[in-house]
């Protein structure tokens, strides 16, 4: 694998008419690392990445791989590899499938084979996608995406519709991808969907960019809490007030915005107030993950 | 280019849409070059008998019936590169697959012309079997009755070599049909409404008077008739005798295949794929 190449997002603003699909997003997806691209439905991941590949239109800013749009690439299946919604003619075979895209594509037809061993399709080459799965429809989609043996991956929510040992696959799978150089991006509504695959994040949220960072900078973030409770909770609730502690009603507890559990056990302690429990609040990725969409959000 | 044409071609030889319309178009050309012909071989052996039998045929004397029954592969079934050329297109629409289109070849126009290529070879194809069909099926009614069957004619052949092209013709029309009306329901329903409704009643109704039917000639059916050189129409419409030259046939069915594919390649043709 020769040098890598970068997809940068510089800008970009697509609207529907009257609605802002997108708005002014810039972010840049670097080589040699597996990119979660994140954020709920309807966030604009998909019309980003629709952009990117040429499918539709920015109506501003830009949105290329190392400098060229996807149309200006020369043999745009041998640098990217997309896999955008799993559809597929039903009546055509797996295989075949292959064969039409490997033709337009001017990819030689050996390759076929490869990438439906590449995916563990072998057997149902043969079988019309009209018969499959979800999940195997994603390997299909996968399979198209390596023809070229591209070093750009753009995967619309790859995961969706994959069983638990596919899940486990595919994890594998970009990770040693990511490891042979290649620039992967990964969209998902999830994070923890991804959060064991993915190195970087991008989250956007109602068409903006709320974070791009590495993983780890995610976790940083995720602030601790106490949880705590007691038989008498209306004076477990004086008791908080009284120490000026900020607190919200949880099904275990009252969840307190304090990561010292001592400060709020002194708290219960001077209003004389009985705990059944105290403990801290292990507040995980997928928290400060929806702490961040929320914060674009409502 | 050549790339795009290679894949269009291992689209339409990789579904069952083909043989399917094929094995149709053989059944629907065979029933009436061949029932027609035995028809009406009977009718020219036994005229006392048909009269009697209230089936007086309106055939003018003298015409020729060979060119007539095999003209039938492509005066009734244009139909069918017609859908194939437009379910080119609307399957795309209808399957999604388009995006994976747009991907493998980003250049949409390219990928257009490879279906407008690609689909005027298919209708030649389609042409092939409809006259094999006809030509088949029709000279054998023919031939039972002891009627010239013009199988030793160049003019039957220069027909049969018209007839091709016209249906080849057809193939690149149903591209642009389907480019123009990418919702596969309504594009299947205007071809079918059109080539067996609309325009038979339209040929009728103008050839009743002078002005409508030299506008009547250019309609897309009587355009290809003109081309091929023979169809009932003829027969039924006697007052239309002003067709088109054959040539000037050709040039108004590519003419409206190219307008219309032109017309679809810059507008739902050039849309966001979403």
């Amino acid at each position: 694998m020769s040098d890598g190449i970068p997809i940068e997002i510089t800008g970009l603003t697509k609207r529907f008419g009257a609605v802002t699909a997108v708005e002014d997003l810039s972010f840049t997806v670097e080589p040699g690392r597996v990119t979660g691209f994140l954020g709920p439905n309807g966030a604009g991941k998909t019309t980003t990445l629709r952009v990117l590949l040429g499918l539709e239109r920015p109506t501003a800013g830009t949105a290329t791989f190392g400098g060229a749009v996807y149309r200006d690439l020369p043999r745009p299946l041998e640098t990217v590899g997309a896999a955008l919604d799993a559809a597929f003619h039903p009546g055509r075979t797996a295989r075949n499938h292959l064969r039409v895209v490997a033709t337009a594509a001017g990819i030689r037809a050996s390759r076929v084979g490869e990438v439906l061993e590449q995916v563990g399709m072998s057997e149902f080459a043969s079988r019309r996608v009209g018969g499959f799965s979800l999940g195997m429809r994603q390997r299909l989609a996968l399979a198209t995406t390596l023809l070229g043996d591209p070093r750009v991956l753009v995967l619309d929510e790859p995961i969706n519709g994959l069983d638990p040992e596919g899940i486990r696959w595919i994890r594998g799978f970009l990770q040693s991808l990511a490891r042979e150089g290649r620039t992967v991006l990964v969209s998902s509504h999830l994070l923890s969907e991804v959060q064991q695959s993915v190195d970087e994040v991008v989250i956007i949220s109602r068409g903006r960019l709320v974070r791009s960072g590495s993983l780890s900078s995610l976790e940083l973030d995720a602030s601790p809490r106490t949880v705590v409770d007691g038989p008498d909770r209306p004076r477990l609730a004086a008791a908080l007030d009284q120490a000026g502690l900020e607190y919200t009603d949880g099904r275990g507890g009252f969840i307190v915005a304090e990561p010292d559990t001592g400060v709020v056990g002194h708290a219960a302690f001077l209003g004389g107030v009985e705990l059944s429990s105290l403990h801290p609040l292990k507040s995980g990725l997928e928290d400060s993950f929806l702490a961040l969409v929320g914060e674009g959000g409502e | 280019m050549v790339r795009s044409i290679g894949a269009e071609f291992q689209k339409v030889l990789t579904t069952r849409m083909w043989w399917l319309l094929a094995i149709v178009l053989v059944g629907y050309v065979a029933l009436l070059s061949g029932g027609f012909g035995a028809f009406l071989g009977w009718t020219v052996e036994n005229p006392d008998a048909a009269a009697a039998a209230g089936g007086n045929t309106t055939l003018p004397p003298g015409i020729d019936l060979a060119p007539l029954l095999y003209s039938f592969a492509s005066s009734i079934g244009y139909v069918f590169p017609v859908l194939l050329g437009a379910l080119a297109v609307t399957s795309e629409f209808r399957h999604r697959t388009l995006t994976t289109t747009f991907l493998a070849q980003p250049h949409r126009g390219t990928v257009l012309s490879g279906k407008f290529a690609s689909q005027l070879v298919v209708g030649a194809a389609f042409g092939v079997i409809g006259f094999a069909t006809s030509v088949g099926t029709g000279a054998a009614a023919l031939a039972a009755f002891d009627l010239e069957t013009g199988l030793g004619a160049t003019d039957t052949w220069a027909l049969v070599g018209r007839g091709i092209l016209a249906m080849a013709l057809w193939g690149a029309i149903g591209v642009g049909l389907g480019a123009l009306v990418p919702n596969q329901v309504a594009a299947i329903v205007i071809v079918i409404a059109f080539t067996q409704f609309v325009e038979p009643i339209l040929r009728i109704a103008a050839s009743l008077n002078d002005v409508t039917a030299s506008i009547g000639r250019f309609l897309p059916g009587a355009a290809s008739d003109a081309l091929v050189g023979a169809s009932f129409y003829g027969i039924a419409s006697p007052g239309a005798s002003e067709a088109l030259e054959w040539w000037q046939g050709g040039l108004v069915l590519f003419g409206i295949a190219l307008v219309t594919t032109i017309i679809g390649g810059l507008t739902t043709w050039r849309r966001d794929v979403s």
